[in-house]
């Protein structure tokens, strides 16, 4: 037991209000702590804290009680014997009556009844005096905020954990609540006393107990918050919106029938109010009282209700101009709309609630409704809905909306609603059926001239609603189907005709919202669930030789064209959904093999591209992929064989074909899980037509046709997984000249590789060599790290010599290949480790360059290869973050400077006509340098990236930015001669727009002075304008900066006057624009560097004003009066 | 102002929506674009009321069909309707008119600047005061007016 005098300090400190409140709250953790541990037992701190809490100083003692009350609070946890427990509750409940010391009492009391069984809890007569001492004492209305939320929380513990004791208070519970809750503003407190009525709905279900008296007292408190008018801005810290309190509120009037007779009337009031607000809470709250308080209840209100919900949806009915956007309205959330939805949706309850076998339904309400059947003929009588008045086009959706929801709720109500209304609608539409209508007012005039669009259209709301009914109700009774009353045996008679009817509308249709209503119609009709399916299999097979004629022959009528196709994949999809197989065969019969067959070469019927939109919506229905993707692979094949055999015509189809194949198909086939076989299968045949053709008879390379297919190709391989990837390589392997795959050592290859050269120098590689090594660089492309690969030196041979040939993707492929070298030699197959291999390739790369002399006189076509593949492989090295890298890029480096010296005096640039000295000045060898840092930091699409694979090392650009940038700007720093520095500065310049800009901006400070000197020399040149623009976008970029300011200052003198040169420039007008926006970037620099140049700037920007494009006027207004308003 | 406000209570009009350009996709660098009607509204229309918070457009001061332009010769003439017909204010919102053009359009550029034939009591006057170089230049002098001016223009500068 811990001494009394080492925690009464901590008493002490909390009792004086002087000290500061963390001082406080920690000597009531202490104390918790000290109680918790058993160091000191509740009745030891209750027996020394006696003077607190007994002394006539009422401040004092209310600290006192406070502080034991928060102790308790802390040990709710405690295990505490029931003797203790129920000391502390007569304790606090006598304290009720202290009025000085209630805070405390509070939540002593509220800390006591939270307590649970496993840590001993209150007495259920304890509980039940300290609710006669709550009732009796306290008044709740006259305390302050969080008083009053404590006692609320008080309370309905109470009501929560001891329904049976505070039952017996009866009226005096009741009508101290009602005093309690009167007048209460604080949305907090709201929150609890709108829950507090919710509970005692429950506890007093009585209409002749206790809240049956006070009912009308109880609502007369409630009803003042409705509608919740809520105004609080959002961060207030309360965390309560208007939606928290409008369903607290809405729970509350929904607790008991016994709110019934104020409740229904109030709301029915507030329904008509002009508030949107209201109206909206309104229909909430009625869709939820109607079935808490039970149809007896309500049904007395049904005619009221119903008028009144009427009138909402027929006035608020959102309006669509056109039908044929239905579903897609812009503004699903307005106000409007989520009125009319939510009118909709107490109209589904209440049909459903108020749903009597005899005369009272809702049903019949509305049914019988002698306004419906006005307003039924009003809007069947129309003809068009484009030239129909607003006015009833809404009424027509209102209409459409209602019976739809009638007719969804149960079988009942759909036979209803099809007695009176479906037959009628059918003899307006001119469909007879074997089943004559006897309810139909038979002088109302048919059909004669033009179809009525208002009966099409709600027949088929009807027809959607029926099809919703059915797959709501998983089984129906089976006098549904046999009863020649209900809906179905009605539908069932009728539907063949209805279907003829709807195709002689697509046959000549009026308007796009009868082609939409008619396409519609026949898709419901056709996605029925096969047992429940009014349509008998013949017509359903019509249905869809309908909808597969007009995707066949109309496709002229784009509208009525995509309607179908969409038509077709949901009853597809349907179809796959439904696990339906007889109208799986007849769907797989009638429009997948139709479907199909289009992609046959002799099929003429409609565009190529038409026939591609078609087959990629139809494969997204998994069930029938296969069957497309094999047909895809037989066209693919044809094709590709009559490409090599000559046909021209063919080229043109294979190239949509396959980028159809590759961006819609493929990517289908990976959620159907058999990718795999289906890639290896199409490569190998892809393959296999390489091999059947020996020579290609068209002398064109097409190499659009080529590209695609190697993007296939790519494709193809990459989502393949090793194993198969494998394969397709060992295919590929197998297809390529046999000469090449015999040589086994690196000499031998070199030897061989130098008698190639000789040939190939004379004569270009063929046409077909030139499509097999494509080919089989894309696969190395794609493959993936863990791909084994076979023979690689002679791989790597292959790939070196196409290389100095030429030919890209071997470029690419070995970068792919370096990239995704085995980092651990040992474990794999690869004999030789990358090292080794990059030692290899820059020796075979450069053999003839060894001496630089040699490889500097070579044709600069040579130079060019060398340079690029150089630069490949220095991507793929670059984005593993591999040593060797620095090995390339110093050669790359050596190549820029390497260029024939060629010095042109200022004079003789004179001479030549400042235009032409960028191109005559550098050496191609250094031009093609210069760029090879392009392709080192520029994202590929066509290799090395995610999707093929690639290894790639986060911030790689950052990295080589950061190492090459010193090497640089030394190096400009140190080339003399003009000519050199034009392409220092264009790999500078690929260097500093390729990398991403934050990490350029850091190193502002090195970089501007440079960037500025390379923009002015590289604006000489027309060729270079795009970087100019990148550049320019760094420049702009470190002026956003608030660092990247400073720096600009230091050199504000070269970069005014350079943007300045910009303004003009001639060849690009995004440059002048940005240039231009660049300036006034500078306007708010500091005014006392800049204030010098503000007349230089003011004669650049009025040229600016009369420049040819607009864009450019308006930014020099903009830019002028920034800098005019410095002044 | 002391005196009172002028015309108290402007009908106000809806501004039309900014018309945007069709930009082509691709940019022929070569092919001139003529500083046309609709650009010389775009600098006027958003100039602030010299007494209302309100532009020259909500006011149907200006309107796109109250400027010509010729590009080829180099002129433009405005002619802008005062609200009232005996507005004090006409010369300063034909001065604004004026600075702005001057300082947004080429300095080829003749401006001419005209009250609407029989919308003001002193038309002519405000007319030879406004396309006169001395006294235009004079006024721009004046620092009170120019403040009154700027303010005027600011909201110009910033759609």
């Amino acid at each position: 037991m811990e001494k009394p005098n080492s925690w009464i300090a901590h008493v002490e400190a909390f009792v004086d209000s002087a000290r500061a409140t963390n001082q406080q709250a920690a000597s009531v953790d202490a104390i918790a702590v000290l109680v918790h541990k058993d160091l000191l037992t509740l009745e030891g701190l209750v027996i020394e804290m006696e003077q607190y809490l007994t002394t006539s100083d009422h401040v004092i003692r209310a600290r006192g009680i406070l502080l034991l009350a928060e102790v308790l609070s802390h040990l709710l946890e405690k295990p505490l014997d029931s003797r203790t427990v129920s000391s502390l509750v007569e304790f606090f409940t006598s304290k009720l009556e202290d009025w000085q010391a209630l805070h405390g009492a509070l939540i002593g009391c509220l800390a006591l009844l939270k307590r649970t069984k496993k840590f001993g809890m209150v007495e259920s007569n304890d509980a039940k005096s300290l609710a006669e001492s709550f009732l009796r004492n306290v008044q709740v209305q006259s305390l302050a905020v969080r008083d009053r939320k404590l006692c609320f929380e008080v309370i309905q513990r109470l009501l929560d954990v001891y329904p049976q004791a505070v039952v017996e208070l009866g009226d005096d519970l009741v009508y101290g609540i009602c005093e309690a809750i009167d007048e209460e503003k604080d949305p907090r407190c709201l929150m609890l006393t709108f829950s507090l009525v919710g509970t005692l709905g429950r506890l007093f279900p009585d209409p002749s107990g206790p809240l049956g008296n006070f009912s009308s007292d109880v609502f007369d408190i409630l009803s003042r918050y409705f509608p919740i008018y809520f105004t609080h801005p959002k961060g207030d810290g309360l965390d309560i919106t208007r939606d928290d309190l409008s369903k607290a509120l809405m729970d509350a009037f929904s607790s008991s029938p016994l709110f019934e007779p104020f409740v229904i009337p109030l709301l029915l009031e507030k329904l008509s109010s002009s508030l949107p607000s209201a109206k909206l809470d309104s229909l909430k709250y009625l869709n939820s009282c109607v079935p808490h308080y039970g149809a007896d209840k309500v049904v007395k209100h049904s005619q009221v209700i119903w008028s009144n919900l009427k009138d909402v949806i027929f006035n608020l009915s959102p309006h669509r101009s056109s039908l044929s956007t239905y579903g897609s309205d812009g503004d699903m959330d307005s106000e409007v709309n989520q009125i009319a939805n939510e009118a909709l949706n107490c109209l589904q309850t209440a049909i459903s609630h108020l749903n009597f076998p005899d005369q009272d339904s809702f049903l019949c309400l509305i049914i019988d409704d002698e306004d419906i059947g006005t307003r039924f003929w009003s809007v069947t009588s129309m003809k068009n809905y484009s030239g129909a008045s607003t006015e009833i086009q809404c009424q027509l959706s209102a209409l459409g909306s209602i019976l739809s929801i009638a007719s969804k709720v149960s079988v009942y109500c759909c036979t209803n609603v099809f007695q009176k209304f479906f037959s009628c609608l059918m003899d307006i539409l001119g469909v007879s059926g074997k089943h004559a209508s006897k309810l139909c007012v038979t002088d109302h005039n048919t059909c004669s001239d033009g179809l009525n669009f208002g009966a099409l259209y709600l027949s088929m709301e009807l027809l959607t609603s029926c099809r919703e009914l059915t797959l709501s109700s998983k089984e129906f009774a089976p006098e549904v189907i046999s009863e020649p009353r209900s809906w179905f045996y009605v539908l069932k008679n009728i539907s063949r005709e209805l279907c003829d009817a709807l195709g002689s509308i697509l046959e000549t249709p009026e308007s796009a919202e009868h082609v939409y209503c008619a396409v519609k119609g026949l898709q419901v009709l056709a996605t029925f669930p096969e047992i429940y399916s009014p349509v008998s299999e013949a017509t359903y097979e019509d249905i869809l030789v309908m909808l597969m004629s007009i995707i066949t022959r109309r496709n002229k009528e784009t509208y009525l064209w995509e309607l179908s196709l969409k038509a077709l994949v949901q009853i597809g999809l349907w179809i796959e959904n439904a696990h339906d197989s007889a109208k799986a065969i007849s769907y797989n019969k009638l429009v997948i093999q139709r479907i199909v067959s289009m992609l046959q070469p002799n099929d003429s019927t409609i565009s190529l591209s038409l026939k591609l939109v078609a087959i990629s919506e139809i494969s997204s229905i998994d069930l029938y992929l296969l069957t497309i993707v094999q047909a895809f692979e037989e066209a693919i094949v044809s094709n590709l064989r009559a490409c090599f055999e000559g046909n021209l015509k063919s080229s043109g189809v294979l190239v949509p074909l396959l980028q159809c194949y590759s961006n819609q198909v493929l990517p289908r086939c990976h959620t159907c899980g058999n990718f795999n076989d289906i890639a290896v299968q199409v490569a190998v045949s892809i393959w296999n037509q390489i091999e059947y053709v020996a020579v290609f008879r068209s002398a064109i390379l097409m190499k659009d046709v080529l590209d695609q297919v190697m993007m296939t190709m790519k494709h193809l391989v990459a989502g393949c997984t090793e194993e198969n990837q494998f394969l397709i390589l060992q295919k590929a392997c197998s297809s390529l000249p046999k000469t090449f795959l015999i040589a086994e050592s690196l000499p031998c290859a070199l030897s061989q590789l130098e008698g190639f050269q000789c040939i190939q120098d004379t004569t270009l590689m063929s046409c077909r060599d030139e499509w097999v090594f494509s080919l089989f660089g894309s696969v190395v492309i794609a493959l993936r790290p863990q791909t084994p690969l076979v023979n690689v030196k002679i791989l790597l041979n292959l790939f070196v010599v196409l290389l100095l040939k030429g030919n890209m993707p071997a470029a690419q492929a070995l970068a792919s290949m370096v990239n995704k070298w085995p980092a651990d030699v040992n474990k794999s197959e690869v004999s030789y480790s990358l090292d080794q291999a990059i030692e290899e390739i820059l020796k075979s790369c450069l053999w003839t360059s060894e001496s630089s002399s040699n490889f500097i006189d070579r044709d600069s076509c040579f130079q060019k290869y060398v340079v690029l593949g150089l630069a490949w492989i220095g991507k793929g090295l670059l984005m593993r973050g591999h040593e060797k890298l620095k090995e390339i890029a110093m050669l790359l480096l050596k190549c820029l400077v390497a260029g024939k010296n060629v010095d042109i005096t200022p004079f003789q640039q004179h001479e030549n006509g400042s235009k032409d000295v960028g191109q005559d000045a550098s050496s191609p060898l250094a031009t093609f340098a210069a760029d090879a840092f392009h392709v080192l930091l520029s994202d590929s699409e066509d290799c090395l990236n995610k999707k093929f694979h690639a290894t790639i090392r986060p911030l790689y650009k950052q990295r080589f930015f950061s190492s090459m940038l010193p090497i640089l700007l030394s190096s400009i720093k140190e080339s003399d001669p003009s000519s050199k520095k034009v392409v220092l500065y264009r790999a500078f310049g690929h260097v500093i727009s390729d990398t991403p800009l934050a990490a350029v901006v850091g190193e502002a400070k090195k970089i501007v002075p440079t960037l500025a000197d390379a923009l002015a020399m590289l604006s000489l040149d027309i060729l270079n304008k795009d970087m100019i623009y990148s550049l320019l976008l760094v420049v702009s970029g470190i002026l956003m900066d608030d660092n990247g300011k400073a720096i600009v200052l230091e050199n504000v003198h070269t970069i005014i006057s350079l943007l300045i040169k910009l303004i003009s420039y001639p060849h690009l007008m995004i440059v002048r624009e940005t240039a231009i926006q660049c300036l006034v970037a500078i306007s708010v620099l500091p005014y006392a560097r800049i204030y010098p140049y503000r007349p230089q700037v003011f004669r650049a920007v009025s040229t600016a004003l009369d420049d040819r494009k607009r864009v450019v006027r308006q930014e020099a207004v903009r830019c002028r009066q920034a800098w005019a308003s410095i002044a | 102002m002391a005196s009172g406000l002028i015309n108290a209570n402007p009908v106000v009009y809806e501004r039309k929506e900014r018309q945007v350009r069709s930009v082509p996709t691709i940019i022929d660098e070569d092919a001139e674009e003529l500083i046309d009607q609709q650009e010389i509204f775009d600098y006027i229309r958003d100039i602030q009321d010299p007494e209302h918070p309100y532009t020259l457009e909500e006011l149907k001061v200006v309107t796109e069909d109250s400027i010509e332009v010729n590009d080829k010769k180099s002129h433009v003439s405005v002619t802008f309707t005062p609200t009232v017909e005996h507005c004090s204010l006409a010369t300063t919102i034909g001065l604004c008119l004026r600075v702005k053009l001057m300082r947004s359009l080429p300095s080829r550029y003749k401006v001419d600047i005209r009250v609407a034939p029989g919308t003001h009591a002193t038309e002519a006057a405000v007319n030879k005061q406004l396309n006169d170089k001395e006294r235009v230049a004079a006024a721009l002098e004046n620092p009170n007016l120019m403040y009154m001016i700027d303010r005027c223009l600011e909201p110009t500068y910033y759609y």
